[in-house]
């Protein structure tokens, strides 16, 4: 199975861990993983807050250009890159007229041949045989609370899977890799982290709601899909500490690096020591 | 020779105030046929009638053209003048020069006064080849048939009966009752749902005039206006109500428990059952799925037990055919799942998260709890209950987009029940808006504020649980922050919804439904409990959401009409349907399958041509009961036979002579 890769720019800064894992565990699985030439930035929160058009115009580049490439659909580990790609490609398929404009301005055009899928929903969708195949370090019922976020699994008419209110695909993996995932209600509860700057007690007290009802909810650690979120909850866990008085302390990975530490996978091919919190599984 | 007098009205400034009315007149009278033309500030008023009727012996007048408003509006007004005035009542044509012309053409008059002046043209042309039409006559079945056993119905049919009429009540569940039976108290006036309810459900199963069926649903309904024939099929109960006296040991001995229907799930009946303790009639029904007999073929614990031998695991369904003049509809309403829609409140997997109707279950002292408030999951008293309103209603995204009318009242009354029943408790409202139109309506609210309910203006964006607490997530959008309620128990005020079914009885009675899938009324302001269908009404929540006193008032409506209705030996139907040119018939019967009411069938008439012998020949016969001259025959026809009379070929071909040509 081969896709076209969008990593996006976080994937190649605070977020290179999810690329390092996502390549690992795609590699283990037999998922050949084809880069976007000169791909350029999605759009996410600065464009499409400011100019629609622009918005759907840098996507729309890189839908173009991996539709060139002819390495098949898209698959996009970023939320957010994700949700701006997809919400592009529909857009354009549905407004013929828009789809002309935006050929003019990137001088590409995308007929829409190339689909867009989240890595999660596309190693969701593997054979749970095939995957349990590669599970050599079972997680021993590591209890963890999988966080989609805002982005991933929304709009529904955007994305297209999963459960918007109480997605699944996550927790399926991840009980596949031995651990227990942990029911609770924030999954897709916003995690702040675009107010980061703007509104640090925002995002701070919403930081903290999450990571209060994952450990209520007895989580070990926290599982995600987005490397807002990511970076969010991880580098800010201390900072809650200071402000609320609290002494959070989990780990907050990557869905892929809990799948490739599963399949056996060094914590160095991880990206595992890039964490703020540290991940011990066991100890 | 047509002797045609035109009217041209005014309408006040809606026609005067646009186009000039005696100018139109003027030229009115220039037009074949016509010999007087005049103007009138209200053509339906007193005085413009009265002129008409003076025109008509004056000039001898033989047609009359209005050119006022809609024909649905005033069309029959004018026919009863042609009546007064000595002409048919169908001689009068009308020209629309109000909806069709001035109220959209008002930025344009002269090219409004073109356009009228063709309108009245039109009319005029049509006029000089009217008819005088008659109706025919058919008898009246004087009984009623009435679908459905809830408030509705029970009111309905015991109006009807005691106008001194037949009435056949049919009602799919074991018991009379309806929803209302399973309410805890009404608002505004707290008084017992039961107290009120099942004296009418007694009355109406003993009432001399009452024929009853329950665990019944009506099957088909043939015929038409004042000659209807139903079928109904009479469900197995598996237990002879003859020799049955209601005893009730065989349901305090079945051993299968099931979760009960009329406790909403918040309670267990058995597989022997009356479905409450009032129901009527007071004797039970096997349920077939359930029952361990019927299972298994062991048990038979019921048919032992049963003093009198009533219980008959042999029993089959039956129907039964009756006639009647006149149906009421009254099929009810169920409430919106919005476990399949709400995944934000947890998509039904929290016990503890229920519907405003097993709320009700939970308040009532015949209920599964005896009264007492106590949560589903582990029988604790609520401290906290959250109440959340509009879970369906106003949600064009995930529900319905209409309000749902009853809600805003019973949630009131439920917080009202919850502050006397717990005392100390917290109770949260979160609402969009609080409607409270109703005679006493807004004081009842206005007493759940001031007894402590806290309403919290805003929509709940989550509700999840954590550990034994339920956290409720929402907005005050009046303090412009986000709330959270942690709270013991969570009551949705669910949309209401047509019963389930009722798109089958809809299909059954040959009536509309909206898009919502509620009975279509005639007219939303003129004729809310008719239907389009002669002899079909409407009564209750099958039309639209309603409260009881809605819904008696209007069940009181549909009897006063079917009693109208039924208080004639024989009716006269509408003269404007399809007639047959025998002559020019060739029996191909094309018109019988695109008919919509079932009016037209094959005949044989016997006739003789010049001097050879008289032979048999098919041609197509009309119903004049059930056709309801849409026209579609006439359509069809290719030799022209069929007409709708009032609308022949002849009369539309002059029309669009006079506007086109």
């Amino acid at each position: 199975m081969n896709y076209t890769y969008y990593a996006g720019c976080s994937l190649h800064a605070t977020g290179r861990e999810f690329d390092l894992s996502a390549r690992a565990v795609c590699g283990r699985l037999g998922i050949g993983l084809a880069e976007i030439p000169d791909w350029n930035c999605c759009g996410a929160s600065p464009a499409h807050s400011t100019s629609h058009l622009l918005a759907v115009a840098l996507s729309a580049r890189n839908l173009a250009l991996a539709e060139a490439q002819g390495a098949g659909d898209i698959v996009v580990p970023c939320a957010a890159c994700y949700q701006r790609l997809a919400v592009a490609r529909k857009e354009l398929g549905e407004d013929p007229g828009l789809r002309e404009q935006v050929a003019r301005i990137t001088g590409r055009d995308y007929a829409g041949r190339a689909g867009v899928r989240s890595l999660l929903e596309v190693l969701g969708g593997l054979d749970t045989e095939h995957l349990k195949a590669q599970v050599t370090r079972p997680l021993g019922g590591l209890k963890a609370a999988c966080y989609y976020g805002c982005l991933l699994v929304r709009p529904p008419a955007v994305t297209g899977f999963d459960d918007p209110e109480d997605p699944r695909s996550m927790d399926d993996l991840v009980r596949l890799a031995g651990a227990e995932p942990v029911p609770w209600g924030y999954k897709t509860e916003c995690c702040g982290a675009a107010h980061g700057v703007a509104n640090e007690p925002v995002t701070l007290k919403l930081v903290r709601d999450i990571l209060e009802v994952a450990r209520r909810a007895g989580a070990d650690c926290l599982v995600c899909a987005c490397p807002l979120c990511q970076n969010n909850l991880d580098a800010r866990q201390e900072h809650v500490n200071r402000v609320f008085g609290t002494d959070f302390g989990l780990p907050v990975l990557y869905f892929t690096q809990l799948l490739g530490w599963a399949f056996g996978l060094s914590d160095r091919d991880l990206g595992l020591d890039k964490l703020f919190v540290k991940f011990r599984p066991g100890v | 020779m047509p002797r045609t007098g035109v009217f041209v009205c005014w309408c006040g400034s809606n026609i005067g105030g646009v186009v000039d009315c005696p100018g139109l007149a003027a030229e009115a009278a220039r037009l074949p046929g016509v010999v007087i033309s005049v103007d009138e500030k209200y053509m339906c008023s007193a005085p413009g009638q009265n002129k008409i009727i003076e025109a008509v012996r004056e000039h001898r007048l033989n047609r009359v053209v209005v050119a006022s408003c809609s024909p649905r509006l005033h069309e029959e007004t004018f026919r009863k003048v042609l009546a007064r005035a000595g002409l048919n009542p169908y001689l009068v044509e009308m020209a629309n020069i109000r909806e069709h012309c001035t109220w959209v053409h008002g930025p344009e008059p002269e090219r409004a006064r073109v356009k009228a002046l063709s309108l009245i043209r039109r009319a005029a042309a049509k006029a000089n080849r009217l008819q005088p039409l008659s109706g025919s006559r058919i008898p009246v079945t004087r009984r009623c048939l009435v679908i459905g056993g809830g408030i509705a119905g029970l009111q309905a049919a015991l109006d009807v009966a005691d106008a001194g009429h037949e009435v056949v009540l049919v009602e799919r569940e074991p018991t009379l009752g309806g929803n209302m039976a399973k309410l805890d108290k009404t608002f505004p006036t707290l008084d017992c749902s039961a107290c009120i309810n099942t004296p009418k459900m007694v009355s109406a199963a003993s009432h001399p005039n009452i024929r009853l069926y329950t665990w019944a649903e009506v099957e088909s309904l043939t015929g038409y206006i004042g000659n209807f024939e139903a079928a109904i099929r009479q469900k197995a109960r598996y237990v002879d109500h003859e020799k049955c006296t209601g005893c009730g040991i065989c349901w305090e001995k079945c051993p299968t428990r099931v979760p009960s229907e009329f406790d909403a799930g918040m309670g267990d009946r058995k597989a022997i059952y009356i479905p409450f303790p009032q129901a009527v009639p007071n004797k039970p029904v096997i349920d077939r799925e359930h029952c361990r007999y019927f299972k298994t073929g062991k048990c038979r614990i019921c048919q032992k037990l049963c003093p009198t031998g009533a219980v008959d695991y042999e029993q089959e369904e039956e129907t039964a055919v009756e006639k009647v003049g006149a149906v009421v509809a009254a099929t009810g309403f169920s409430l919106f799942d919005w476990a399949g829609a709400y995944g934000e409140y947890g998509y039904g997997k929290y016990p503890d998260v229920i519907t405003g109707l097993q709320f009700e279950r939970l308040v009532n002292a015949a209920g599964p709890t005896g009264g007492k408030v106590r949560r589903p999951s582990d029988g604790a008293v609520p401290q906290t209950v959250v109440f959340v309103k509009c879970v369906g209603s106003r949600d064009e995204a995930k529900g319905r987009a209409y309000c749902s009318r009853i809600c805003c009242m019973y949630t009131a009354k439920h917080a009202l029940q919850v502050l006397e029943k717990v005392p100390g408790a917290r109770v949260f409202v979160f609402y969009m808006d609080v409607r409270t139109a109703g005679k006493g309506y807004e004081e009842f609210y206005q007493r759940a504020v001031r007894e402590g309910a806290v309403y919290v203006r805003g929509r709940v964006s989550k509700i999840y649980r954590d550990g034994g607490r339920l956290v409720v997530k929402g907005a005050d959008t009046l303090l412009g922050r986000p709330v959270e309620v942690d709270a013991d128990l969570v009551v949705l005020a669910t949309a209401v919804e047509p019963a389930a079914g009722a798109a089958a009885v809809v299909r059954l009675l040959g009536v509309n439904a909206d898009q919502d899938g509620f009975f279509q009324e005639a007219h939303p302001k003129l004729r809310p409990v008719e239907t389009h269908t002669g002899g079909v009404f409407l009564a209750g929540a099958c039309q639209a959401p309603r409260d009881i006193p809605d819904t008696v008032a209007q069940a009181g409506g549909a009897a006063a009409k079917v009693a109208g209705l039924l208080s004639r030996p024989e009716l006269v139907t509408s003269p404007m349907v399809s007639s047959v040119n025998e002559a020019l018939c060739s029996g191909c019967l094309l018109c019988v399958p695109v008919c919509p009411y079932r009016a037209l069938e094959a005949g044989v008439i016997t006739e003789r041509i010049n001097h050879h012998p008289a032979r048999e020949r098919v041609v197509v016969k009309v119903n004049t009961g059930l056709c309801q001259g849409c026209g579609a025959c006439n359509a069809a026809c290719r030799s022209g036979a069929v007409e709708v009379r009032g609308f022949t070929n002849e009369q539309i071909l002059a029309e669009l002579e006079a506007l086109c040509l």
